[in-house]
């Protein structure tokens, strides 16, 4: 079987990708809770916020850590292996991803240095003011990158010359139709993942009756933003639905698994979709429930796939189960965040053993969710790069062979199985070095800095700390 | 903005951020080219801790190239990237691979020769996957249709691995006069025994591509043998830094040894240049074929000029307030 460049290229694009947003999407939300401890140490003046936010900084340092050296892979991405795409569309996604990184920079440069070292050196208030705009500067940095995938996703502002993109309104490309609704619903992604790593981090805290009124405090004010953001995210995932169904019709032929184009769509809960068959094999599904959501009216019209040739149609049950790992995920967690609620009468939130294992099992949840979620939307545009105007065929690297790609996506997986695991693996070590032990670790050298946020962990990567506890 | 050349602009700042690239990037990693010649555990603690706080700095030039290039010159993104495909790769997990040793040698003890051998293997691969693109693009790339049309190994060829080779020993250099400037003691007397083994292995170097150049491409022949005479300037001042490095260092002047290496640095990068100015993708684009839009030039522009002057006051800062020797033992993380 000769290799295919393509698909090796997208499955590289894939690894890569994946690995790396799985770290900022963590900073952001990250970002915003630690910015709402500092804002809650300076407003009440209780010290129990200040550690929480010391302990959460020194994990957000990490992460960032990992995000910056996983992110350097990406802004080459785009000329290795897609370099027809990125002559095509330079001129709209090259000033876009520039200014993701002088965002970064600016934010490097400038807040990060005083939230990671400057907490004995400046006001709280100032310090808390760090904090915030570290935060909005994360989500600056998104802003650029989901503008420059949505304009992907549904092009516009711009025309076409001598088979070159040319920006006719920057407004209208950065603010496609798809933006609004990709941005809110990544943005509460970001503060869901934050959100249960904080309860499952309280959790293992809780179980071990370590530092138990900081992490109860943190729990709790955790769960209660869940309880609103986790309903609220399936409100602006259904938005966004209906925004693709209007844009990219077919994307939600795929996630349905609907083949014909016809009103009365049953909602499947589970099925087999088959290409060749140009149908699903078994179908288990709620009678006119796709209509009744899409439509609002069990005999709205639904999109069906058989609309579009055989070779432009998806990989479709891809789509189909990565939709309905999201949606699953998603409605976990609205039930983990109603039953914390009921949990807390009688402090029972706290003490429930049964609810503290799940929490610590659900901080995963939403890193698989959002894994699905991405999957869904970049499988789902298949087979177009920049829908329907530019193909995956069109976008690669002439010159690239399959062996090429193969090569190097051995030699990125075996890169960032090191870095991944090193990473995962001192993380845990912070995590477990918990509040108490962060007093003495706490002198600033001279050489720490911003730029390199791991330097603002002093946790050691091979020493067993985990004995010292009482 | 039609008084104004942008795409011009775009290739100082681009040109700027390489050359602080190459010179920042460069002594940190000749630092880890040198690691594993370290005497003792103590020195390696003297090198890693004397460019803790300023190397952060460096692949912000790097990133910020790359950015740069395919908002301002994107057919050099185009054709470079694929055309040099498995050198960046390795360039690539060089530099993560050092950078990830780097923060976790400071808080290991056991892992600590695992971590060790990261950089120095890192920082080895990076440099000469670095010197190999040099060489690469003075040979220029086979390209058809403003697309790059030749093999995947067209970038590893006698000369670009001579000028690897010579990107790994002039990084070591960089790396040597730099640690002379900020250890004292074992490590300084050793660092600066290096020098001149290492500037005769650069200055072999020099003189063989320096010789072989000209004969690559009619242009670039016709370059340095036609009219323009006084860019035989630059190699002539690149040759009086190597020797003013031999005569600073042996009269332990460490400061002036530093920048007189980064002077051979600039006059050798600047001598590559003019040799296919206005190329930017030898041998058929000039860098205003390989211009974007001008109103993408424009956009962007706002943010650069906007951000570069941010960035080189935080890096004037870093490097000041971290001034003066490194002891062993001492600024240990």
């Amino acid at each position: 079987m000769a290799l295919d460049p393509i698909l090796l290229s997208r499955l590289q694009f894939a690894f890569v990708v994946t690995f790396h947003a799985i770290f900022p999407v963590f900073t952001i939300g990250l970002a915003s809770y630690v910015a709402l401890l500092q804002g809650l140490f300076v407003a009440t003046g209780n010290t129990v916020w200040d550690r929480l936010g010391l302990f959460w900084t020194k994990i957000f340092a990490v992460v960032f850590g990992m995000g910056v050296v996983s992110g350097i892979v990406m802004a080459f991405q785009f000329g290795t292996n897609w370099s027809n795409f990125s002559q095509f569309a330079s001129n709209f996604i090259g000033p876009m991803l520039s200014y993701e990184v002088i965002t970064a920079f600016f934010l490097e440069a400038g807040f990060l240095g005083v939230l990671l070292f400057g907490r004995h050196r400046v006001s709280p208030s100032v310090h808390f003011f760090a904090a915030l705009m570290v935060a909005i500067g994360t989500f600056i940095s998104a802003f650029w990158i989901l503008a420059t995938n949505s304009w992907m996703q549904t092009p516009q502002g711009y025309e076409i010359r001598e088979g070159v993109v040319h920006v006719t309104s920057w407004v209208e490309a950065i603010f496609n139709p798809s933006f609004p609704y990709r941005f809110a619903h990544m943005a509460l992604a970001a503060f869901l993942t934050g959100g249960f790593v904080v309860c499952g981090v309280s959790a293992w805290f809780l179980l071990r009756r370590r530092d138990v009124e900081a992490h109860k405090r943190a729990l709790s004010m955790t769960m209660w933003l869940l309880l609103i953001l986790a309903p609220l995210q399936a409100f602006v995932g259904d938005e966004h639905g209906l925004n693709t169904l209007e844009h990219q019709p077919m994307k939600i032929a795929a996630m349905e698994g609907n083949w014909e184009t016809q009103s009365n769509v049953p909602l499947l809960l589970f099925a087999l979709p088959d290409r060749d068959l140009q149908a699903n094999r078994v179908e288990i599904g709620i009678p006119n429930g796709a209509s009744l959501i899409l439509r609002h009216d069990v005999d709205g019209v639904v999109p069906g796939l058989k609309e579009i040739p055989v070779e432009q149609q998806q990989p479709v049950w891809i789509v189909f189960y990565s939709f309905r790992v999201m949606v699953a995920l998603g409605l976990l967690m609205i039930a983990c965040a109603v039953t914390g609620l009921v949990l807390r009468r009688g402090g029972k939130l706290y003490t429930r053993r049964w609810f503290l294992h799940v929490l610590q099992i659900m901080s995963i949840s939403p890193f698989l969710a959002v894994t699905a979620g991405w999957f869904v939307t970049e499988i789902g545009r298949s087979p177009w790069l920049v829908y329907g105007v530019l193909s995956y065929a069109d976008a690669v690297t002439p010159s690239l062979t399959g062996g090429m790609v193969l090569a190097t996506l051995i030699g990125y997986v075996a890169v960032y199985a090191v870095i991944f695991w090193a990473g995962v693996y001192y993380l845990f070590k912070v995590v477990r070095q918990g509040l108490d032990a962060l007093g003495e670790g706490e002198e600033v050298h001279d050489s720490d800095r911003p730029m390199r946020p791991l330097s603002a962990t002093h946790v050691p990567f091979d020493v067993t700390t985990a004995s010292s506890r009482s | 903005m039609e008084m104004y050349d942008l795409s011009l602009i775009w290739a100082v700042i681009i040109a700027f951020g390489v050359i602080m690239y190459v010179l920042m990037d460069g002594f940190d990693l000749g630092l880890g080219i040198l690691f594993p010649f370290a005497p003792d555990e103590d020195a390696r603690d003297v090198m890693m801790n004397s460019v803790a706080p300023v190397w952060d700095g460096n692949e912000t030039w790097l990133v910020l190239g790359g950015a740069g290039l395919i908002a301002a010159f994107p057919l050099v993104y185009t054709i470079l990237l694929p055309a040099l495909y498995l050198g960046v790769f390795l360039m690539l997990a060089g530099l993560i691979f050092r950078g990830v040793a780097f923060e976790f040698r400071f808080k290991s003890k056991r892992t600590r020769g695992w971590w060790n051998a990261a950089f120095a293997g890192g920082s080895f691969v990076a440099a000469f996957a670095q010197g190999c693109v040099v060489g690469a693009y003075i040979q220029g790339f086979e390209t058809a249709d403003r697309v790059y049309t030749g093999g995947a190994f067209d970038w590893l060829t006698p000369f670009s691995v001579l000028t690897g080779i010579g990107l790994v020993v002039g990084y070591s250099l960089l790396g040597a006069t730099w640690l002379v400037l900020k250890s004292e003691g074992h490590v300084r007397e050793w660092a600066r025994g290096l020098i001149p083994k290492l500037l005769v292995a650069v200055l072999a170097v020099f003189v063989v591509v320096s010789l072989w150049t000209p004969w690559i491409d009619p242009g670039v022949f016709e370059r340095w043998f036609d009219h323009l005479q006084v860019i035989w300037l630059l190699p002539f001042a690149a040759l009086l830094c190597a020797v003013g490095i031999y005569a600073a260092t042996r009269r332990r002047r460490e400061g002036l040894a530093f920048l007189l290496t980064l002077g051979l640095f600039i006059f050798t990068y600047l001598g590559l240049l003019v040799s296919r100015w206005p190329y930017v993708i030898p041998p058929d684009y000039t860098l205003w074929d390989a211009a974007s839009a001008p109103e993408s030039q424009f956009f962007i522009l706002i943010g650069v000029l906007f951000v570069v002057p941010i960035i080189l006051t935080y890096t004037a800062w870093s490097y000041w307030v971290f001034r003066g020797k490194v002891r062993v033992g001492e600024g240990y993380h």
